[in-house]
């Protein structure tokens, strides 16, 4: 059974047509690069499936199961996790803090619940480890490298069980090295068995990691291939146009 | 030394990593916080008074006056952190203080009793700050401007409600109201012995809850914490909530202890507040502050305030001296934001 199934998805703004019908599935464990070029509606499939936005048209399955999802914490609580363009991160805030915003780990101490610290720096410690990132759980983000911070965001999609993780552009403002880091990340979510979306203008970055590509033009799905199957000149004809459909 | 690698096994490194942080963000965190310069600045400040002028300043009645006199501000200004945390701001609380106290004097003018008098009055400050918070949260208006509206709103309702009179006439249950605001207990006024007790709560709250977490969290990258599932409206509500109630808890106590209410008590307060704050380390665009902060910042106030008094310069200075600390608090803490970032 596919992980996730995107049925005629659609989505108008207004008199704006964003998506028109679109498909997608996606295995367990499977990497998809999403692309196209700027206004395609890759984001705003993205957000769909993150539970920003409410598709107008089409349904949204997860494991089967149709899911409506109607905030960002739905389609948490069914499976998916969201590395945002921003990696919407608290500068002011611990790498754990930042980890853990939302879901702390307490303790309970007679009728008032406290953080609990020394179980939140140890279980991010955990996730930096397990992720290869050189990150320390108590440091500041504001004092972070990109690739640290990407770490950080990509820590708190491990948090709980994922199935589906989403990531929008997590390599556009980066220096190379760092490039490298976050790809490794992406590597090790694969590992475990978590799907990945990645949206990427970066061709190079989408072939050296997905196992699949899906080109957008225009809110329409235009290919859909195994990244064996395609070059990159294939599909930057799709993204422009030079190509049809493939 | 702490920037080589050693060669040893990994396990060995990592705690070396740990502890050597540890070490490092102790007495980075003190040195770079300015509560803690605020802290240093008031000390000397008392201990060149105290050597200029050992029987007035350093006497027990007037340690007794300047702690009692600060406490009001220090109360108001523990829930101004909160809001600030936040990003926001509450202009509204000096108005908020009038309103109370006028809602005070009435019930106890009307034969209340007490204890309805106080409740009522936290009552007004709770309700006060609840529809700050809902026009700032829900309906998404600028803090600056709503809060400006509630101070006009509050300090208007505070004169029609009182007739533009003083209530003095507390009737029967007057002298236990005015024993809570104006007594003392071991020598120590009752508002200062509320302003440690709030300290300490805000203290843990803003350190060991997830709401005062998200306080910061909010105030840093609102839309990150709302991305992340927290519940960003509600907490901001509950901010501008606790701010409205600090405001009235401070107003409840300084009308027992001036025995009167007028409707223009509180007026300017909302400045010396902000002030309390941002001179403890508060930043306004949010994200940075604390409690300890809020009551230092509300201490150095006064006793410059006081050090000028007792040193003879002329009363009409004092406004000049708190705004040159304010200015410096703000240059303090860009000096250390740019070295820290």
């Amino acid at each position: 059974m596919p992980l996730l199934e995107l049925n005629g998805i659609a989505k108008h703004f207004g008199a704006i047509e964003a998506l028109k019908g679109v498909d997608l599935t996606i295995e367990p464990g499977e990497a998809v690069g999403l692309m196209g070029d700027n206004g395609a509606g890759k984001s705003t499939l993205v957000r769909i499936i993150a539970g920003n936005f409410r598709p107008s048209e089409g349904e949204i399955r997860i494991n089967g199961q149709v899911q409506h999802f109607h905030k960002p914490v739905d389609a948490r609580v069914a499976g998916v996790e969201v590395v945002y363009q921003d990696l919407a991160l608290c500068d002011n805030l611990t790498a754990a803090a930042n980890v853990f915003l939302g879901r702390e780990l307490k303790r309970q101490i007679g009728p008032i619940k406290i953080l609990n610290y020394p179980a939140m720096y140890a279980k991010a410690a955990e996730l930096f480890k397990e992720l290869k990132s050189e990150t320390r759980p108590r440091d500041l983000v504001k004092q972070m490298s990109g690739g640290q911070r990407q770490a950080v965001a990509i820590a708190r999609t491990r948090l709980a069980d994922a199935k589906l993780v989403l990531m929008d552009e997590p390599t556009a403002a980066i220096s190379v090295r760092q490039v490298a880091e976050v790809l490794d990340l992406i590597h090790r979510l694969k590992d475990r068995g978590i799907a990945v979306v990645l949206i990427s203008h970066r061709m190079p970055d989408v072939f050296a990691v997905c196992d699949r590509v899906v080109v957008m033009r225009r809110g329409r799905k235009v290919a859909d291939k195994a990244i064996t199957s395609s070059s990159p000149e294939e599909v930057t004809g799709l993204i422009t146009g030079a190509i049809h459909v493939a | 030394m702490s920037t080589t690698q050693l060669p040893t096994t990994p396990s060995s490194v990592e705690i070396e990593d740990i502890t050597g942080l540890k070490e490092r963000s102790l007495s980075h965190r003190l040195f770079a916080s300015q509560p803690f310069w605020v802290t240093v600045a008031l000390v000397v400040m008392c201990a060149v008074m105290t050597w200029d002028q050992p029987d007035a300043f350093a006497s027990a009645d007037n340690f007794y006056n300047i702690t009692r006199n600060f406490a009001f501000v220090g109360i108001m200004a523990i829930g101004m952190t909160a809001v600030i945390l936040t990003g926001g701001i509450d202009l509204s609380v000096g108005s908020i203080m009038g309103l109370v106290g006028v809602i005070c004097g009435l019930v106890l003018q009307g034969e209340g009793h007490w204890g309805i008098a106080v409740l009522a009055g936290l009552a007004a400050g709770a309700l006060a700050g609840a529809v700050n918070g809902v026009l700032v949260a829900y309906v998404g208006l600028p803090a600056f401007v709503v809060t400006l509206g509630m101070l006009s709103i509050a300090r208007s309702l505070a004169i029609v409600l009182s007739e533009n009179k003083m209530i003095y006439e507390f009737g029967p249950y007057g002298d236990t109201f005015i024993a809570i605001g104006g007594g003392a207990i071991l020598g120590v006024a009752n508002p200062v012995w509320v302003l440690m007790i709030l300290a300490l709560i805000f203290g843990f709250v803003l350190n060991f809850t997830s709401w005062g977490n998200y306080l910061y969290a909010i105030g840093s990258n609102e839309n990150a914490a709302r991305l992340t599932g927290v519940p960003t409206r509600r907490i901001k509500l509950q901010a501008y909530i606790v701010s409205g109630l600090t405001a009235a808890l401070a107003s409840v106590l300084i009308v027992g202890w001036q025995g009167s209410a007028i409707n223009a008590l509180g007026q300017g307060y909302e400045l010396r507040v902000i002030a309390s704050t941002v001179i403890g380390g508060a930043d306004l665009m949010g994200g940075h502050g604390s409690a300890y902060g809020a009551v230092i910042g509300a201490a150095l106030i006064e006793v410059i305030r006081n050090s000028l008094l007792m040193a003879g310069v002329d009363a009409n200075w004092q406004g000049a001296f708190v705004g040159l600390f304010i200015v410096l608090a703000v240059l303090l803490q860009r000096i250390r934001g740019k070295r820290s970032a």
